[in-house]
């Protein structure tokens, strides 16, 4: 099947009225990612047996003209969990770990009748923006093979880009959906903070962890967002408020919609290529019948300082559990308790990880919790503010997603604060647990750059109607990455 | 400095991590740099504002009580490295002293 | 040198919710290794939290009863410290906004006045598993515990003295117990208390260095490990010497304490707000219901018993020692027992019965009602207060219905002048010997004819009753 020229729309009628089944659908796609894998390697395990089973099932069953998504193959990033199947948050810690209960999104995407055809690569625990830290695959650009894919949904967004699965499910922490889906062409989506349940994500920053698909155009995104949307029981801190469905009015257009361009995304450091295509976005936008405005967010520039201090702090705690006792891997020839918990830590986490829970370790110690983890957490209260005034008289906010398009391997590994700067654009965001989005730009040099549409709280659907009307005027997603010397 | 090679070793200490000399040394020097950007928050003026550790809307969640059988001893114990007789077992604890 | 004594405790208690602080496994006591719990109790990769409402409404009653100030606005904190019974290897409590402030309690001094002992606060929090150690050199974890909810009680530095400390937790308990927050078995470890205590020289302004003992889940133990602590860091004072700050340990044979570490700095468990928990607003319409919902404190109780029963203090003591014993007290006197009979019989045979058998009541078949039931048919003497104890003997082992098993037993009193008159007439017709003896002034004459008259009507006759006629029959004849 070729996802490049098929929607999830399309793909539904062609169930429904049995142009082809589940299993065939199936089959292909499991063909067409071991074909183009070699190149990309963006899975870190297939789920072809239990995909195959769950196939026939549905071809059995028939497929209703409302069940909009099922027997659609869908791609899992690896630090959410899956019930029987290796999850391993590309960590040697959890090299071995085989998860007895589901995610909440996993029993949503069956309870939708999706199907997981396998786990995908990323940044160790997250912690990156290239993909780079996992500690078992290189994964590449979809664009460019000598190029990043973006981290650390690395594997989720290439699996997507190279058309080898239309659907994925990333998470996004500080940009860990939206760069990835910049660097490759496709669509990427942080919902509101409480919009998804995060019960079975592998939790590295809770206040700002948030999963979010992505896929190949803006309403197939729309669709799998309401399908993993809702208040759930075991996550306290989802939301009560109703989920609408997202593709209502999407086709509504952007008459009279007021845009916020914020000035200090366009700041030093964003590539004149970039800057570029976004002016051309906005003036796209203004001739669409929205109203653009420059405003200001003062704060957002304390962003990345603010995200490593809490983004470690939360870290520091969440990732003690991974002490060789219960799960996971353990050190061998371990000689006392110390033992097990200083060798299994020391040799199952990589250097990355590493830094992140010293850094949080030491920001929360007796002596700088004051100066760094509260004074991070009253600024980010400013950052918030700044977000809810602009959101006074304002619908959506548009700027350049990252600075600039995907980097080569190695350029920025070892030099930290270079590396968090990608997420500039995205982090405060985060911070505020506003959504927010990445949609297909155009190119610069052969790659391609992201529009960043942020909207306020809980109004996916406005942010999904803004993409919408822009991705239908440019129709930047016809141009496909060339996989295997083919087209 | 932000932060010495010695404060480096402890919190490695505190996160029960070994480091060797040279990865003490590039861990210093990293963690130097980011927390020397993380000090351009000390120009921010926050006198009276309060914390903001978590943008959830939702407020006094709670679930009743009432108790759910707990989960199969044989399944959670698939992923224990070591055990017997449906307990965890562990390498002997030095230190005796127990947690309140 | 004299010296002034400065005791601290921090006591926590395993509140008897149904489930767990965090999580919906079952919270009991006994069952086999590791079947009371799930992923979220094993800190298993992408679990979160789920807050029991149980353990705010049980934290509120114990916070009113202790006379603490509610904190409206509250949130958990995450305290990070690794060790095979801490599964995520952070506990969830409360550090900066504990449930309640500022209360106190009450206890009667060694001089015999009353001192209010000052809470400084009080919070809700979740309890470790259980690690046991093997000498084959390895620890064996159990996580049934892992996530019960405690309480955790922390005084003031206002207590003086080791009994001072000895009459603070039993008085604690009991209000605990009474507030049906817990069941506060000790055996059960359920009741655990941390002490420090420091000295310093009578009228010194600063408090001298603190050493502490942790888990102790013995009152006596405290009291005599206090004791030691005291005596000790005096001889130590007073040999020119200087207290570390140091974790110890009550040795129980010995009756000493022993030296476990020396603290170098505080310990560092890296405090922050628990993200995964959305803050909780308190307000007072929920204050109010917890408030509604106590059942009565036990001194209120002894002010009911000593002004509407007239029992006397040491009564009432013994009576609400123990909710169970005050609610069996309550229950029985509701179903038309006499408070003073129904004190008597609780006190004399019930606890004697209880300590030689060492049971508690709720392993007993008594049911208040059946005690009411055989007070009162003593009251009204339709039985003597003799079989009044075998009747006790037989409902506190069998679920026995004490009324219809007397007459079934044949054992109702036989009180009818009519019927015992023919009965005396007889005996005196056949002792005329006795009836000259009484004549000439021999009163064992009458326990003579007493007797007969039991006889025959085998010991159901009432002696009162029994006396009465006798005395006029025998004046007549």
């Amino acid at each position: 099947m070729n996802y490049f020229e098929n929607d999830l729309t399309t793909l539904h009628a062609g169930l429904v009225n049995k142009q082809f089944s589940v299993v065939e659908l199936v089959k292909e796609t499991f063909a067409t990612i071991k074909q183009r894998e070699p190149q990309l390697e963006a899975f870190l395990a297939l789920n072809e047996e239990a995909a195959l089973k769950q196939a026939a099932t549905l071809d059995e069953q028939g497929i209703a003209p409302d069940q909009l998504l099922a027997g659609i193959p869908v791609g899992i990033k690896d630090n959410i969990v899956t019930k029987g199947l290796t999850t391993t948050a590309a960590s040697k810690i959890l090299e071995n770990f085989n998860p007895i209960y589901d995610a909440t999104v996993m029993e949503k995407l069956a309870e939708a009748g999706m199907i997981n055809v396998g786990k995908l690569n990323l940044d160790e625990f997250a912690m990156g923006s290239s993909t780079e830290t996992s500690a078992f695959k290189q994964t590449k650009n979809a664009w460019d093979q000598t190029k990043v894919p973006g981290g650390s949904s690395g594997g989720p967004a290439v699996a997507v880009a190279a058309g080898e699965i239309p659907v994925a499910l990333g998470s996004d922490t500080g940009g860990s959906v939206r760069q990835p889906a910049t660097f490759n062409g496709v669509v990427g989506t942080k919902p509101t903070y409480g919009r998804v349940s995060r019960y079975g994500l592998i939790a590295f920053s809770s206040s700002l962890d948030e999963i979010g698909p992505i896929t190949r155009t803006v309403k197939d995104n729309a669709l799998v967002l309401g399908a993993i949307a809702g208040h759930d029981d075991h996550d306290l801190t989802t939301s009560s408020k109703e989920v609408p469905d997202f593709t209502a009015g999407i086709e509504d257009g952007v008459k009279g919609l007021r845009i916020a361009v914020p000035k200090e995304y366009f700041a030093a450091g964003v590539a004149d290529g970039v800057k570029d295509a976004i002016k051309q976005a906005l003036a796209e936008m203004e001739k669409l019948g929205a109203v653009v405005d420059e405003v200001s967010l003062p704060y957002s520039k304390y962003g990345v300082p603010i995200y490593y201090v809490q983004a470690c702090a939360e870290a520091s705690s969440n990732l003690q559990r991974y002490d060789g006792i219960r799960y996971g891997f353990r050190a061998k020839d371990v000689k006392n308790l110390e033992d097990v918990y200083v060798r299994t830590r020391t040799e199952g986490f990589g250097p990355e990880v590493k830094r992140r829970i010293m850094l949080g370790t030491y920001v929360l110690a007796a002596g700088s919790y004051d100066k760094f983890f509260k004074k991070a957490a009253q600024v980010r209260t400013l950052v918030c503010r700044d977000f809810a005034r602009v959101f006074k008289d304002h619908d959506v906010i548009m700027a350049p997603t990252t600075a600039t398009p995907a980097f080569s391997f190695g350029a920025k590994v070892d030099d930290p604060v270079a590396m968090y700067m990608n997420d500039v654009l995205t982090i405060p965001s985060n911070l505020a647990g506003l959504p927010g989005m990445s949609v297909p730009a155009g190119f610069v040099d052969g790659m391609p750059v992201g529009l960043h549409i942020i909207a306020n709280s809980f109004d996916e659907q406005t942010m999904y109607r803004a993409a919408y009307a822009y991705e239908q005027a440019t129709r930047f997603f016809e141009n496909v990455p060339a996989i295997g010397g083919q087209n | 400095m932000a932060i010495s090679a010695e404060e480096v070793r402890h919190v490695a200490a505190l996160a029960k991590m070994a480091v060797t000399d040279e990865e003490l040394t590039k861990f210093t020097a990293q963690m130097d740099d980011i927390l020397g950007m993380v000090e351009q928050l000390q120009e921010v003026d926050t006198t009276d504002v309060p914390m903001t550790y978590n943008v959830t809307d939702a407020r006094n969640v709670m679930r009743p009580d009432e108790a759910v059988p707990g989960t199969d001893r044989a399944e959670l114990m698939k992923n224990v490295p070591e055990s017997e007789d449906g307990y965890i077992k562990v390498p002997a604890i030095i230190d005796e002293s127990e947690e309140g | 040198m004299n010296f002034e004594t400065t005791i601290g405790l921090e006591v926590h208690i395993e509140m008897k919710t149904k489930s767990k602080a965090f999580s919906p496994a079952p919270v009991r006591f006994g069952q086999p290794q590791n079947t009371d719990t799930n992923v979220i109790d094993w800190g298993y990769p992408g679990v979160l939290p789920q807050l029991n409402r149980g353990i705010l409404e049980y934290g509120m009653r114990a916070a009113l009863a202790l006379n603490c100030e509610i904190t409206k606005d509250i949130h958990f904190d995450r305290k990070n410290y690794f060790y095979p019974d801490n599964p995520k290897a952070y506990q969830i409590t409360q550090s900066d906004t504990p449930l309640g402030r500022n209360g106190w309690l009450e206890i009667t001094a060694e001089d015999g006045s009353k001192k209010r002992i000052g809470i400084h606060e009080m919070h809700v929090e979740e309890d470790a598993g259980k690690n046991t150690h093997n000498p084959n050199g390895y620890s064996y974890v159990d996580l049934n515990r892992q996530g019960t909810p405690l309480i955790e009680i922390v005084s003031e530095p206002d207590i003086a003295s080791p009994e001072e400390a000895y009459r603070y937790l039993t008085r604690l308990r009991q209000i605990i117990m009474f507030s049906g927050v817990s069941d506060v078995k000790l055996e059960q470890g359920s009741m655990r208390t941390d002490v420090n205590i420091s000295i310093r020289p009578y009228g010194a302004t600063e408090y001298g260095t603190k050493t502490e003992m942790k888990n102790l889940n013995s009152f006596d133990h405290v009291r005599k490990g206090l004791e030691y602590e005291a005596n000790r860091q005096a001889q130590v004072l007073m040999s020119g010497g200087t207290i570390q700050s140091e974790t110890r340990r009550y040795d129980v044979p010995t009756g000493k304490t022993i030296l476990m570490r020396v603290k170098e700095g505080k310990d560092d468990y890296r405090y922050f707000p628990e993200p995964d928990i959305p803050p909780v607003h308190i307000s007072d319409e929920w204050i109010e219901e917890v408030r509604n919902s106590i059942p009565e404190m036990p001194d209120e109780r002894r002010k009911q018993y000593e002004n509407e029963f007239g029992l006397s203090e040491y009564d009432t003591d013994v009576l609400t020692q123990t909710k169970e014993m005050s609610d069996f007290f309550d229950a029985t006197v509701a179903h038309g027992a006499d408070p003073k009979l129904a004190a008597n019989w609780l006190m004399v045979e019930v606890n004697s019965y209880l300590n030689a058998q060492q049971v508690e009541l709720a392993d007993t078949a008594l049911t208040p009602e059946h005690l009411a039931t055989m007070i009162k048919m003593i009251q009204d003497e339709t039985i003597s207060g003799k079989i009044g104890k075998k009747v006790f003997k037989e409902i506190i082992k069998n679920d026995t219905e004490p009324q219809a098993w007397v007459e079934q037993k044949g054992m109702v009193q036989l009180s009818d002048p009519a019927k015992l008159q023919p009965i005396i007439d007889d005996v005196l017709d056949n002792n005329e010997q006795s009836i000259t003896d009484f004549k000439n002034g021999k009163d064992r004459a009458v326990g003579f004819l007493v007797g007969q008259i039991m006889k025959q009507t085998r010991g159901q006759a009432n002696p009162k009753v029994v006396n009465k006629l006798l005395m006029k029959s025998l004046n007549a004849r």
